[in-house]
């Protein structure tokens, strides 16, 4: 069993706190993905779980045995690295099948092993180049495989794509996707790229400055963010947030903006928005009005970029391109109230109460 | 499948883990302080027994005895006192003549392309290795003829055969980590190279000098074999000399005493430099070393 | 870049060198020719301008002096011995301050404290240590009921070489040290994790990743300790001055040239010496050579 459980974890350097009480579990053979903006801790947590760095407090499970106090070395997890950590003296069989030797495999066996490996990598006709001598792909390639040979009960993935060019890195990642279908061996990822945890992941840790902000699969947390932090990470081109001000049960914001409903006696401070939930709309035909600044146009869809007072800009996806002449004047916004996304001061989200309906989904 | 081969991960419990690490590390801790008592507790111990007056000098007392009478008996000492001065003329113009000779070199074995660059740079690393001993004979000759045989001028120029290879080679390291982009502009617009040493890399080298120049200070403060042969009295000595041939009437009579106040008073200074600087002398040494 | 603007930043090139020339040709090739010149003739020291040529007749002197074959048995156990143990120990010093240990920062500034201190004033520290009579280290052997009596560590024989290997090895340690952390430094440390994430135990980590990685830096180190320690002065002679069982190579040609006042002997004696320090470098730096290559 793989099973992994951090269990009040926390992590701090002298008198700066990295990790604070993280509680997690994750499942035998799941995928999921750590994800976060820079510094918000997911290289530590994840550390942590590989037994490279130790908590400050709190307890570490493998399998249901206690691992807190147990190194790297002895709690069989692998760990492919960002920059791949090849050995550099070694050529690509012996890196591959280092491991093995510790195990007391003769080195029949041990060849064997590493053939098998890399000619399911792709890398068999590379076993005699050193790391030097590769490219970034085939690299990363030998650092899974080194990965690979030891059968771990856990792959730990450091970021693995973000040296790859992007077209290397869309194949990896469906690489990656297949040797998880393969082997249904739980895997840990760490990225800073949604896009990625989005693809790759059974279900998402989103962190935030040491804490965790929502775990869920990439469809809730999608369609139903836990706060304004995750709503606004999640998903790209990000959601458009605008603050509004909240009576009872009537929420008015910049633009001509009423919202007919209320949150449960809770002041609402901030909406939210996806790009594709909105349509643009003649000036005096919608429920907001903004300025239209400027259309991206991608080949296949259009980005169109709205001033909606002063500094809020809202970014609209849009299938058949606006006439360019509406650049600079007033045009209309139009959206559904179910498309809403309601959040207080504090960031948490908030269920929007209309006389009429309920936002399916939503969770406080 | 080979798969059965690879045995299951078999944990042995966290406390033994637990008991292994504190094992481990309180044998690192110890080990670590034995290395401080070895390099630290020679130098105590002659500060000890400098402190230590007459027959306390032959106690084994660990503390020192606070009498600080051949500290007094060094001052008033004129060869010692006048060997700190020699030592002190000696260390300065060498360091001062080799910083400037060898960052002129520097700037153009450091940011100068040109074909003879690396044997230029071969030929000063090979006088670096020189026996000091083989120029011994010329060296008289040359000392000679200039009429400084027996001052400490003399030794002036000579440590240049040790200090200039030196302070060559680790400001070329030194000059060359910085980026081409700075003399750009420079070139541009028309500078000569020589203002743009004085004017752009001078400025930013100083931590670089300040650590070529305290390790040149060192070398040449602490060099024996040419002050040995080219001083003969005593009012010309330096200070490794003077304190090398302190002796008593017989093998039994060293003043020792006396002898480990001198050499207190002498490295407190030195110590005292070298850690302050620690980091800067380290990656000067350091810089010479590896990146050659 | 022009052909001419190429040639003036030679002519600059060799501006810039002209005091490193001027001062190598005056202080280094200068008094090295004429060490070589001397060589051949039986010119003496009160007055060098008398001479005659005698070909090589000085070389063979040499050569044939007996003391000067004890000066290159000693010189070359000197340095084998003390290297080696120097290598060993340093690697050993450099990989514990590189751990996150408590109190590696004060190490770090202490190591370099032996390094620091004039080697006559070492010498003369450990003498007043290794006094037979009031030496601390005696008294603590003494103490300990393991001797019943002082030793004369100093007095002569294989016990002055060792205890002068010993003091060349306090002194000149904290040099490796810092060289090899430096190499130590220089490997990724995540090398270091991706083995311990792999289940590689810490002594096969040592033995496969952290040496064979850190050869360039030893080989440096041993390199440039070699070299010294074949040109060793200093420490012999103020602890022993000529007595024979330390005396090395340099202290040997000193003193025909000093103490003799054999200019043309003297100077033949320092010309092997200077042969001998370059054979030793060409050796080592060929097997740098081809290690490198064969490691890259």
């Amino acid at each position: 069993m793989a099973s992994v459980s951090l269990e009040s974890v926390s992590k701090n350097f002298g008198t700066h706190t990295v990790i604070q009480n993280v509680d997690l579990q994750i499942i035998d053979g799941e995928f999921v993905v750590f994800v976060g903006p820079s510094g918000c801790g997911k290289s530590t947590l994840f550390r942590i779980v590989a037994g490279l760095i130790s908590a400050s407090n709190g307890v570490v499970r493998i399998g249901g045995d206690d691992v807190t106090d147990v190194p790297a070395s002895q709690r069989g997890v692998a760990f492919v690295f960002q920059s791949y950590a090849l050995y550099p003296h070694m050529n690509v069989a012996r890196n591959i099948g280092f491991a093995l030797e510790t195990l007391g495999m003769n080195r029949a066996a041990i060849s064997e092993k590493v053939r098998s490996v890399a000619r399911m990598l792709k890398v068999d006709h590379l076993l005699e180049r050193r790391p030097r001598e590769l490219s970034a792909g085939q690299r990363q390639r030998v650092a899974i495989g080194r990965a690979l040979v030891r059968q771990p009960e856990i792959f730990l993935f450091d970021e693995p794509l973000s040296n790859l060019d992007s077209d290397l890195r869309m194949e990896m990642r469906m690489e990656i996707a297949k040797l998880h279908d393969d082997l249904k061996t739980t895997m840990i990822y760490v990225t800073h790229d949604q896009s990625e945890a989005m693809t790759l992941a059974d279900r998402i840790v989103v962190l935030n400055h040491g804490r965790i902000e929502q775990v869920g699969t990439p469809k809730e947390l999608y369609h139903s963010p836990d706060n304004r932090f995750v709503a606004g990470f999640i998903g790209s081109p990000r959601m458009n947030f605008l603050p509004v001000q909240s009576a009872s049960a009537k929420v008015t914001g910049p633009g001509g903006l009423v919202i007919d409903a209320g949150a449960e006696g809770q002041t609402i401070a901030e909406i939210g928005i996806r790009s594709e939930a909105i349509q643009l709309v003649n000036a005096g035909d919608g429920r907001m009005t903004c300025v239209l600044e400027r259309i991206e146009d991608l080949g296949h869809e259009h980005f169109a970029y709205c001033r909606i007072n002063g500094d809020v800009i809202w970014v609209i996806r849009v299938n058949v391109e606006p006439p360019r002449e509406l650049i600079g004047t007033e045009v209309g916004l139009n959206f559904r109230d179910t498309a809403i996304f309601a959040f207080a001061a504090d960031g948490k989200r908030l269920v929007l109460n209309r006389q009429a309906a309920v936002i399916e989904g939503a969770r406080q | 499948m080979a798969d059965a081969i690879i045995p299951k991960t078999v944990r042995k419990p966290a406390s033994y883990f637990r008991m292994r690490r504190r094992v481990v590390r309180s044998l690192q801790i110890l080990a670590l302080m034995l290395v401080l008592f070895y390099t630290l507790f020679p130098y105590y111990w002659a500060f000890v027994s400098s402190t230590k007056q007459g027959s306390a000098l032959y106690q084994s007392a660990l503390m020192p005895a606070f009498d600080f009478t051949y500290y007094r008996q060094l001052l008033d000492n004129p060869v010692f006192m006048g060997s700190l001065l020699n030592s002190a003329y000696v260390a300065v113009s060498t360091t001062f003549l080799s910083l400037v000779i060898g960052l002129s070199a520097a700037y153009a074995l450091g940011r100068i392309d040109f074909p003879q660059r690396r044997t230029i740079l071969m030929i000063v690393l090979m006088i670096s290795i020189f026996p000091q001993v083989v120029v011994l004979s010329g060296m008289f000759e040359l000392i000679n003829w200039m009429g400084l045989f027996n001052r400490p001028s003399a030794l002036v120029l000579t440590y240049l055969l040790s200090t200039v290879p030196f302070t060559t080679w680790i400001l070329t390291t030194f000059i060359r980590e910085f980026p081409r982009e700075l003399e750009e502009a420079a070139i541009i617009d028309g500078c000569s190279h020589f203002r743009i040493l004085m004017k752009i890399l001078l400025p930013l080298m100083g931590p670089s000098l300040a650590s070529t120049g305290i390790l040149a200070f060192i070398l040449a403060w602490n060099e024996f074999l040419f002050a040995l042969t080219f001083t003969l009295t005593d009012e010309n000595r330096t200070v490794p000399v003077a304190i090398g041939l302190i002796a008593g009437n017989s093998r039994y009579e060293y003043p020792f005493g006396q002898i480990m106040a001198a050499s207190v008073t002498v490295t407190l200074p030195l110590i005292i430099v070298v850690l302050i600087f620690q980091r800067r002398i380290v990656a000067g040494l350091t810089a010479g070393a590896i990146k050659g | 870049m022009s052909a001419r603007l190429a040639r003036r930043d030679h002519r600059a090139a060799w501006l810039f060198l002209l005091p490193v020339i001027i001062v190598m040709l005056v202080v280094a090739l200068w008094p090295l020719g004429r060490t070589f010149f001397f060589a051949f003739t039986d010119a003496y020291l009160d007055d060098p301008s008398v001479y005659s040529m005698t070909g090589i007749d000085n070389f063979l002197e040499v050569i044939n002096d007996r003391s000067w074959w004890i000066a290159v048995k000693n010189t070359l156990i000197f340095t084998v011995i003390s290297v080696a143990i120097e290598t060993v120990l340093g690697l050993a010093i450099a990989l514990l301050v590189n751990e996150a240990i408590p109190g590696r920062g004060l190490a770090r500034a202490a190591i370099l404290v032996p390094w620091a201190i004039p080697v006559v004033v070492s010498t003369k520290i450990w003498e007043w240590m290794l006094n037979d009579q009031f030496g601390v280290i005696n008294k603590l052997l003494i103490g300990l009921g393991l001797i019943d009596h002082g030793i004369p560590w100093t007095a002569s024989g294989s016990l002055l070489m060792g205890v002068v290997i010993f003091v060349d090895v306090w002194m000149t340690t904290p040099f490796m040290v810092l060289l090899i952390l430096a190499g130590l430094q220089l490997i990724s440390s995540e090398i270091f994790e991706a083995a311990e994430v792999d289940g590689i135990p810490a002594w096969k980590r040592f033995w496969s990743i952290t040496l064979p990685m850190l050869r360039p830096a030893i080989g440096v180190a041993v390199l440039f300790r070699a070299l010294d320690a074949l040109r060793m002065f200093d420490l012999a002679y103020v602890m022993a001055a000529s007595n024979e069982s330390v005396m090395t190579v340099s202290i040997y040609a000193r003193d025909r040239l000093i103490s003799f006042q054999e200019l043309g002997i003297g100077s033949a004696a320092s010309t092997w010496v200077f042969l001998l320090v370059a054979l030793v470098a060409i050796i080592i730096i060929g097997v740098l050579r081809l290690d490198r290559a064969a490691g890259t």
